[in-house]
């Protein structure tokens, strides 16, 4: 397997005001790879996500998604801010999957689909459509292509942002915590689409508290504490056997 | 057959019929309000017969609903009204976002606008809109136009000019009260997907607003149409100037200023329609919404068919 960088964080810093959220954070991603995300709550892992995408932005360090860096541009040793323009441009490669689904409460399920491909990409609304219904199809929700998210359970709300954000056509999907919000008995739905995704190669970073799904389908995991990666490793080993205190402190907890 | 029952307690129970279905409900009766009824319908009468007893000619006020002269005043009237609100909204949904904007130059200027123009009395700007021609005698875009001003700032303009920026101000702030109701994990799966901030504004936060915007968007346009009244003072030939025009030359000013109102309430009940079908249209992607007017009867009409 050809190892293509996709996400290369290199001592990361973000801070709201005083509160220093990130402390350096290091971590890599490569092309077809699954890695999980795990840590406490408050322990600045959905923020580094976001970060990613440039929903925040970074105060030190260096960023950079396929091989280009997130929300700046270098030039020597000065990082310049870059314009709304071409941070649009880098966000339309990255999917991402938010714990509150986030979908547009004034579309159907198809509506949302699309509106990325139309909208951004200026794809045609008919070619638009045939791919959304093919989406929507493979996430299981063929028949419910005309529903509005209020009329949706929680799960199917969430399969259909998954498939929003796969009509941008990402090179990466990032997940922030994708079933925190939903009833214990729809949480398999969607990790099952989420599985689907994992073994047809889109390279994946997901911020969870599901370990099941973790041991099952990353072939990485992180965990992060108080802005710092502790542990990184494959899944066996850090929930299996975790070298650090905090790691087995952690799991203890939650498993 | 009849039982005994006792509670946990040990206190005695009245006998009860075995039977539940036998039971009867007796609502609880409210007599004071009768009371309070007859009392208003008294009070109503009374006042009634005041004015059915006073020196009023209610021939005059309905003769005079459709004479040329008052059917002159609706039409300027409505026209003032939807020209002011045109004006009004353009420039409120325009106030609105250059204060959410993160350019700082756009939110001082959309904040001044506002703070100007809710902050003086709309008589005040009338006034001064209409007598622009006192300070400034010519008006004049350099290479394109240059007019008196007396020629160009009209009653009319005079008049739209004061209503329409003045309803701005107030609309921008029922807009922006809009846009800070939508969820920001709107603006957020919107950006994820790579829109740009004005696009995420127009077709995901503008349309969500609309549902919070509406309502109180209705009251503001009733609230002008009773506002335009006040253009009477700048002589602009609205409803009221007209039918001020007649009663000065008749004297039948009480028949008249009825005949006003009943423009004025029949005016303000068409739009309190219109924007409850407006509210149902836009309810569509919500839960627990009544369906449209049209929708509902289309609806009767296709089972009417089918039956």
């Amino acid at each position: 397997m050809s190892k293509q960088l996709i996400v290369h964080a290199e001592q990361v810093t973000k801070s709201f005001g005083e509160l220093q959220i990130l402390k350096g954070i290091d971590l890599q991603v490569f092309r077809g790879e699954v890695l999980c995300i795990i840590g406490p709550s408050g322990s600045g892992k959905s923020t580094f996500l976001r970060c990613i995408n440039h929903l925040e932005k970074i105060d030190g360090g260096r960023l950079s998604v396929n091989g280009s860096l997130v929300g700046y541009r270098q030039n020597g040793d000065r990082l310049y801010e870059l314009r709304d323009k071409d941070v649009c441009r880098e966000r339309a490669n990255i999917g991402m999957v938010f714990q509150h689904f986030n979908l547009f409460g004034h579309k159907t399920a198809l509506e949302n689909v699309i509106e990325g491909p139309v909208q951004v990409k200026g794809i045609s609304k008919k070619k638009a459509t045939e791919q959304g219904m093919a989406l929507l199809e493979r996430v299981g929700l063929g028949s419910r292509v005309h529903a509005y998210p209020y009329a949706m359970s929680g799960g199917q709300q969430q399969r259909v942002a998954i498939a929003r954000a796969l009509a941008m056509e990402p090179q990466l999907m990032l997940f922030d915590e994708p079933t925190s919000s939903l009833d214990p008995e729809l949480v398999g739905e969607v990790l099952d689409v989420m599985k689907d995704l994992a073994s047809s190669g889109m390279t994946m970073v997901v911020v969870t508290h599901e370990m099941g799904f973790a041991r099952e389908v990353a072939d990485g995991i992180v965990f992060i504490d108080n802005g710092c990666v502790v542990e990184r490793g494959q899944p066996h080993d850090v929930l299996g056997n975790p070298q650090e205190e905090r790691t087995r402190a952690f799991l203890s907890a939650v498993l | 057959m009849v039982v005994e029952n006792k509670l946990e307690t040990g206190r005695e129970v009245p006998a009860v019929p075995t039977s539940a279905r036998a039971l009867t409900v007796v609502p609880l009766k409210y007599p004071g309000r009768w009371v309070l009824a007859i009392v208003i319908l008294v009070l109503l009468a009374l006042l009634v017969r005041a004015f059915v007893v006073a020196d009023i000619d209610y021939a005059v006020v309905v003769e005079y609903l459709t004479v040329p002269g008052i059917l002159e005043g609706v039409r300027n009237t409505l026209l003032l009204l939807l020209l002011s609100m045109a004006l009004g909204l353009v420039l409120g949904v325009l106030t609105a976002v250059m204060r959410q904007s993160p350019n700082p130059v756009l939110r001082w200027v959309g904040g001044g606008y506002v703070w100007l123009f809710r902050g003086t009395p709309l008589l005040v700007q009338l006034l001064i809109w209409f007598n622009l021609a006192i300070i400034f005698n010519t008006f004049t875009i350099p290479g394109l136009v240059s007019m008196p001003m007396n020629t160009l700032m009209t009653p009319f303009l005079a008049a739209l000019l004061g209503l329409g920026i003045n309803e701005g101000a107030y609309i921008s702030e029922i807009v922006r009260g809009g846009i800070l109701s939508v969820d920001h994990g709107q603006r957020e799966a919107a950006s994820a997907i790579g829109m740009p901030r004005a696009k995420i504004m127009r077709r995901i936060v503008l349309p969500q607003a609309m549902r919070v915007i509406i309502p109180p968007l209705g009251n503001e346009f009733i609230a002008c149409l009773k506002f335009t009244s006040l253009a009477y003072t700048i002589s602009f030939s609205e409803l009221l100037h007209s039918a001020n025009k007649i009663y000065t030359a008749n004297f039948k000013v009480i028949e008249l200023l009825f005949t006003v109102t009943i423009w004025y309430l029949a005016l303000t009940t068409v739009f309190s329609i219109l924007q409850q079908m407006l509210e149902d249209r836009l309810g569509r992607s919500s839960p627990g919404s009544r369906p449209s007017f049209a929708r509902r009867l289309r609806k009767n009409l296709a089972l009417r068919r089918t039956a």
